[in-house]
């Protein structure tokens, strides 16, 4: 049994089956993968472990604890944070303080009312807050307010807010798309280090580079259902990915 | 963190702002608003103001409801008047008490919408507070006349006043309308006990809101205002944060009316009219919503306009312009007249909308602009100085 078991998940809109019949099991300290074409429903998938979504029938479990009907700030809580893939920060605050909140949301959890001590007086969270935005390079960026920066920027803020929290189970949607080549292996080496480290991670990604340089797990997702999970060297000469990638089944 | 943050520039900045409000009848003698009946209305509009701005300047929440809770406390102070004591702190404590909770239950109900729906559903709130203590609830709020102390009220502690004239609202003693007058300069200054009581609180007050404004739940405030959706991912439970910003602010509003009630101990439902809460809405984006001082700054510049400029009548205009020929007199005194007196909130509304379309910022945003023009020796550049703005 792995830390994210997934049964027999199905998700309807209207007259549209976006996942049908998904089974998902995600060992612990791996890097698991999702790919697919467009629309197979990697998204859906996705927003489903966080509350986004609530499947129509099915489980997913997390570490023992069932995420169906939880609201987002609990399955946070319970240890799974997921970076965006369209850049979901606090605009109009200051990069240091838009890590430094997923800081304080780990540490004090879901509500603390905390309104005397000043916020330059929190050493720890700053620390780490800081240390997050030197693991994507932005330590030096610190001060500016978050909307002033590029796409690719606001992805790395992301994923640093994302990090600061050490969570039990990160969960990474394109986490490089519109990075520039070098921010993108610079990426795939920050996440490597944490993957190392020991942190399970489920990735949704277009880029092959990056699939095939991260994960040792990928499932391939097609029109909603997985049609194969294998490790990496297994999958490209899959004859089903092929087909499924090269333009679908009637082809 | 920037400069505009660090300990030193808060402490300076609260410094100022004490020494500002506390040499108030001075400085604002020359500008004819030294009297007492103006400077405590800047103090206690000023306290409200800064709650609302807790609200609104830091979640971005806009209620169209908080002039409920000033009525409330004028409502809870003035009853305190009649049951315990004429002192003003167990009044304005009880203010503050019954509109947190009175605030606690209207936001409990109307944080579970955001945006115009959280606004409609405060203002409906508001208005049917108005309602009750018109009709409903007269036993309590003495319906269209008000509520009033009376000489055969309890007054537990008090018996030993006086028998047969009204007493006075007093702070430990002092009567909140005793006034030392005395000549500064060739002004006519006066030192108000009400005023200084409204003083204090005001300068607590501000410096409360200056500590929650750089603590861990301000920012949480602001997270919530930028992306509150994005804040739940974040595993922070926003309504609750939400709801506390709330019942803070509300606070504020019943202090502010408890404040109103020791001045002048009369309490009545025009208090929660939704003027009342548009007034406040108002002083915090004109002055600026969002910064410490500006809603401050709001309620006075509102106070100033609604008491001096209402009080200009046509001959005085007259005489104003006496140095103009006959004929030109009459039309420009004609013309002028539309903005003060009775049309003074004409002036107001000319102003606030200048201010809303050039400074989006308010008034703080126009003195940052000068100073970022002062401080580049007056080059162009204080253009790039913009902050966001709303």
């Amino acid at each position: 049994m792995g830390i994210l078991t997934v049964q027999h998940v199905n998700k309807r809109f209207g007259g549209l089956q976006a996942l049908s019949d998904v089974n998902l099991d995600v060992a612990a300290g791996s890097v698991h993968a999702i790919i697919g074409p467009n629309g197979a429903g990697k998204s859906t998938l996705l927003n489903c472990f966080v509350g986004r979504l609530i499947p129509d029938t099915g489980t997913v479990n997390f570490d023992g604890v069932s995420l169906i009907g939880l609201k987002p700030h609990e399955i946070n809580q319970a240890g799974v944070t997921r970076v965006f893939q369209t850049p979901e920060i606090f605009g109009e605050l200051t990069l240091l303080e838009n890590v430094m909140i997923p800081a304080f949301a780990k540490r004090d959890g879901a509500f603390k009312v905390d309104l005397w001590s000043p916020l330059a007086g929190q050493a720890a969270i700053r620390e780490k807050a800081l240390h997050a935005l030197d693991g994507v390079g932005m330590a030096d960026k610190r001060d500016m307010i978050a909307n002033s920066l590029s796409r690719g920027d606001k992805r790395r803020l992301e994923l640093a807010m994302g990090i600061v929290q050490d969570p039990k189970l990160l969960l990474l949607d394109e986490p490089t798309a519109g990075m520039s080549r070098a921010d993108t292996n610079a990426t795939i080496d920050l996440l490597r280090k944490i993957a190392d480290s020991g942190m399970t991670m489920v990735v949704i990604e277009h880029d092959m580079h990056v699939v095939f340089s991260l994960a040792n797990r990928i499932t391939v997702l097609a029109q909603g259902t997985p049609i194969v999970e294998d490790a990496p060297e297994n999958i490209k000469g899959n004859p089903k990915v092929q087909e499924a990638y090269l333009g679908g089944a009637h082809l | 963190m920037s400069h505009a943050e660090s300990p030193r520039y808060d402490g300076l900045l609260l410094l100022l702002f004490a020494l500002a409000v506390l040499l108030g009848p001075v400085i604002l003698a020359p500008f004819g608003a030294g009297y007492p009946d103006l400077l405590q209305k800047f103090a206690i509009y000023g306290v409200f103001a800064i709650g609302f701005n807790i609200l609104f300047g830091l979640t971005g929440y806009l209620s169209f409801g908080h002039a409920a809770f000033l009525g409330v406390g004028s409502y809870s102070a003035v009853w305190m008047f009649k049951l315990l004591s004429m002192n003003v702190i167990p009044a304005i404590i009880l203010a503050v008490v019954i509109s947190g909770l009175f605030a606690l239950l209207i936001g409990f109900v109307c944080l579970r919408r955001s945006g115009i729906y959280f606004s409609i559903l405060t203002l409906a709130f508001a208005q049917m507070s108005y309602n009750l203590a018109y009709s409903v609830l007269t036993p309590i709020t003495n319906g269209e006349t008000g509520l009033q102390i009376a000489l055969d009220d309890p007054r537990v502690l008090d018996a030993a006043l006086p028998e047969g004239e009204l007493p006075l609202s007093n702070f430990f003693g002092l009567p909140m309308n005793h006034t030392w007058e005395t000549s500064l300069l060739g002004m006519d200054v006066q030192f108000n006990v009400g005023f200084y009581v409204c003083g204090v609180i005001l300068i607590a007050a501000f410096y409360f809101a200056m500590r929650l404004f750089r603590s861990p739940f301000g920012m949480m405030l602001r997270a919530i205002k930028t992306n509150q959706n994005r804040l739940a991912y974040t595993g922070v439970n926003t309504r609750p944060y939400a709801l506390a910003a709330f019942v803070i602010s509300g606070m504020y509003a019943g202090l502010a009316g408890g404040l109103l009630a020791s001045t002048d101990p009369l309490a009545g439902a025009e208090r929660m009219q939704w003027t009342a809460s548009g007034e406040v809405v108002l002083m915090t984006i004109l002055g600026g919503s969002g910064t410490l001082l500006g809603p401050v700054l709001g309620a006075g510049v509102i106070k100033y306009f609604e008491n001096i400029f209402s009080a200009f009548n046509k001959s005085e205009l007259s005489a104003i312009f006496d140095f103009l020929p006959e004929s030109l007199r009459e039309p420009v005194v004609s013309l002028v007249a539309a903005f003060v007196g009775e049309g003074w909130q004409l002036t107001l509304g000319v102003i606030f909308m200048l201010v809303v379309t050039f400074l989006p910022g308010g008034l703080m945003e126009g003195f940052r602009r000068l100073f970022g023009l002062v401080r580049r020796g007056g080059g162009g550049a204080a253009r790039t100085a913009r902050v966001p703005a709303e």
